[in-house]
């Protein structure tokens, strides 16, 4: 009862704000807040797997950008029928209505796709899963590089614009509670258990490779709903955008924030996201900048802001 | 037929050239561990030294034209950029093994030199703002601020990532984000062979990164340092306490590795002759899939890692889709490791209970 108080309470919040927050902080703050909410549930996610579970991918791009096309592809092409049939509904309602099956379309292909890759590359560890991982989200964008329904080259417009503060953050909310409840969970302790000692977990009993695998897919399906809500944000998707360099950003935000622990990718994921915008005073030294900075932080704090000094092998 | 081997003559061309950066890859790996994401990096810092070492005023007169001044470019710009790779290694990956001193200067200095020339876009701003760092960097480490003693392999692993951010952003304010073209340092004949047209460039890529295979070969086997290099990526710890002095071998190891990316940068130059301050990434990214479809930390492996996906990859083009050219190199990988964990001749490394 308590908790649903407490949700109800972050609800009314999140539509309180969201009816002034722009008008109060300018469309360009307003940007920021809402490019810092999709990275924290794309970075919540990611720690899922890298953190929480030890197994380390770099393609997390990847299954963002699944989820965009195909939440904005749902959108674009079974829109128009989905709001012919929801007329009854005020316009605010048909949005809704259409926002949310796209994200949920967009979370289901993302699961697909993360599942069709964890099972076969589960299997290897450290440095070849990761650049497994890494080769899979190339692929994945070259095939979105040459699908012509959804753009191709030329990038995906006509995108309706759907996602807004009060959507990313109740997700964001989401993702959290169920990340965090996920590894209070006795899924969670396995999965944990797995990166500490995966041989000493499979000892005990523990289904390590059902395990990996159900935490590479968890995490891909928020990484789907992430880039459903980026590309009805920014109503244009380019393949360019999902660059393995993405991905870096993504194991940047993570590490630096702690990883395996929440509260650090939150706070990474802000951090980055922020630093990258307030160093656009350095103007075109503004990523040799920021690279220094990260070069600098890890040799200085390797460990993160909130880490325990989580590794791979 | 006649097709077949004029793809397989480009394949090899190709191949050769991510062998030699493949090299650095494992070479690397083979020491720390260490995936050097800045490797890409240093390919292309290689391929601009090329360029403007080929349009000094005392090259431009025999640059085309004499086999001599070829060769002198290269070999400077394999210096220059083994310089490159100490520099990275000692300011960027060395801290994480416990050596404090003048980090936060080096550093220091960079952001002071690029605050300098934002603020007054001159020479001695640029000058000043790079002392002022590093006395702000020195003073700091005077203060007490360490480095951590010990790095996990993931922070080495951002470090790298961040290094290589730093390259390439650094490389478009020194070098102009704009593509330069690479200028003809050794002139082009077509041969014809039979019903074969060979480049002569493509032979010259081939053979050039053959004799410097072979050079390599000789160090890491037949050398006093070879054989410590060996003995370092085998077991660190063991060979520090058999008196090896391991940084210096590390150190070695990155200058070798980053010389082999500027030859292979030049020569890819070569044959593609538009240079950009990005245009190590791909390179960068598929070499180092061609050095673990070999084995990561085996350098015959990297050779032929290097050898197989340049041939893959010219094939696949030359028959197939030319759109999804940069996505044969992740499927190979894909492909193998599935059926081959380790590489092609990686050995495994057992399971420790």
């Amino acid at each position: 009862m308590k908790k649903f108080v407490l949700f109800l309470a972050a609800f009314v919040a999140l539509t309180g704000l969201e009816a002034f927050l722009r008008n109060l902080i300018g469309a360009y703050n307003y940007q920021i807040v809402i490019l810092v909410g999709i990275n924290i549930i794309l970075a919540v996610s990611l720690n899922l797997i890298n953190g929480v579970t030890g197994q380390f991918s770099i393609g997390h791009a990847g299954f963002y950008a699944v989820g965009a096309y195909t939440c904005a592809a749902f959108v674009f092409y079974v829109g128009p029928s989905l709001r012919a049939i929801t007329t009854f509904l005020p316009r605010v309602g048909q949005d809704a209505v259409l926002l949310l099956t796209g994200l949920s379309a967009g979370a289901i292909a993302a699961a697909i796709a993360g599942l069709a890759v964890g099972i076969p590359s589960l299997r290897l560890r450290g440095d070849y899963l990761a650049i497994v991982t890494l080769g899979f989200g190339e692929i994945i964008r070259v095939f979105i590089l040459n699908i012509d329904a959804i753009g191709g080259s030329r990038g995906f417009s006509g995108i309706p614009q759907l996602s807004n503060f009060f959507w990313v953050y109740l997700l964001v909310l989401l993702t959290i509670l169920t990340v965090r409840n996920l590894i209070r969970s006795s899924y969670g302790r396995a999965f944990i258990s797995i990166r500490d000692d995966e041989i000493a977990a499979e000892a005990m009993g523990v289904d390590t490779t059902r395990c990996k695998v159900m935490s590479f897919v968890i995490s891909s399906m928020f990484a789907g709903i992430a880039g459903g809500l980026f590309g009805h944000f920014t109503m244009y998707l380019h393949p360019n955008s999902f660059l393995f360099t993405t991905s870096f950003y993504l194991i940047i935000m993570i590490v630096v924030g702690g990883l395996g622990s929440i509260e650090g990718a939150i706070v990474g994921a802000a951090l980055v996201t922020v630093i990258l915008e307030v160093f656009r005073s350095f103007g075109s030294f503004r990523l040799v900048n920021f690279a220094i900075l990260l070069v600098l932080i890890m040799i200085y704090r390797p460990q993160g802001l909130f880490g325990k000094g989580y590794g791979y092998s | 037929m006649a097709t077949f081997l004029q793809q397989l003559i480009n394949g090899i061309s190709q191949g050769s050239a991510y062998a030699l950066i493949a090299l650095g890859y494992t070479m690397v790996y083979g020491v720390l561990r260490l995936i050097n994401f800045a490797h890409s990096d240093v390919y292309m810092f290689g391929a601009f030294m090329g360029y403007y070492l080929a349009n000094t005023q005392v090259m431009r007169a025999s640059v085309g034209t004499s086999a001599l001044s070829a060769v002198v470019i290269l070999l400077a710009a394999m210096g220059l950029s083994a310089g490159l790779g100490i520099l990275i290694e000692r300011f960027a990956y060395r801290p994480g093994r416990g050596v404090t001193r003048f980090v936060l200067p080096f550093w220091f200095g960079i952001v002071g030199a690029a605050v300098g020339q934002l603020l007054q876009g001159t020479i001695p701003a640029l000058a000043v703002g790079a002392a002022v760092g590093i006395l702000v960097g020195l003073g700091l480490e005077k203060a007490g601020l360490r480095p951590a003693r010990q790095n996990s392999r993931l922070a080495l692993l951002i470090i790298a990532i961040g290094v290589s951010l730093f390259l390439e952003n650094g490389g478009q304010q020194v070098f102009g984000a704009d593509p330069k073209f690479f200028p003809q340092i050794i002139p082009t004949h077509l041969l014809d062979i039979g019903p074969l047209r060979i480049d002569s460039q493509k032979l010259i890529v081939f053979g050039v990164s053959i004799v410097l295979m072979v050079l390599l070969n000789l160090i890491v086997n037949y050398t006093k340092t070879g054989k410590a290099m060996r003995a370092v990526s085998f077991n660190l710890d063991a060979a520090k306490l058999m008196g090896i002095n391991t940084d210096r071998i590390i150190a070695f190891t990155f200058a070798l590795g980053s010389a082999l990316a500027a030859a292979g940068g030049i020569l890819v130059s070569l044959l593609y002759p538009r240079i950009d301050p990005l245009m190590g990434v791909m390179p960068g990214l598929k070499a180092f899939v061609a050095a673990v479809l070999g084995g990561i930390g085996n350098i015959t492996g990297a050779m032929l890692g290097g050898l197989i996906l340049g041939m893959a990859e010219v094939m696949a083009v030359g028959y197939g889709q030319s759109t999804y050219r940069d996505a044969i190199a992740f499927i190979i990988l894909v492909l193998i490791l599935l059926l081959k964990p380790t590489g092609i001749m990686g050995k495994g490394m057992g399971e420790k209970v």
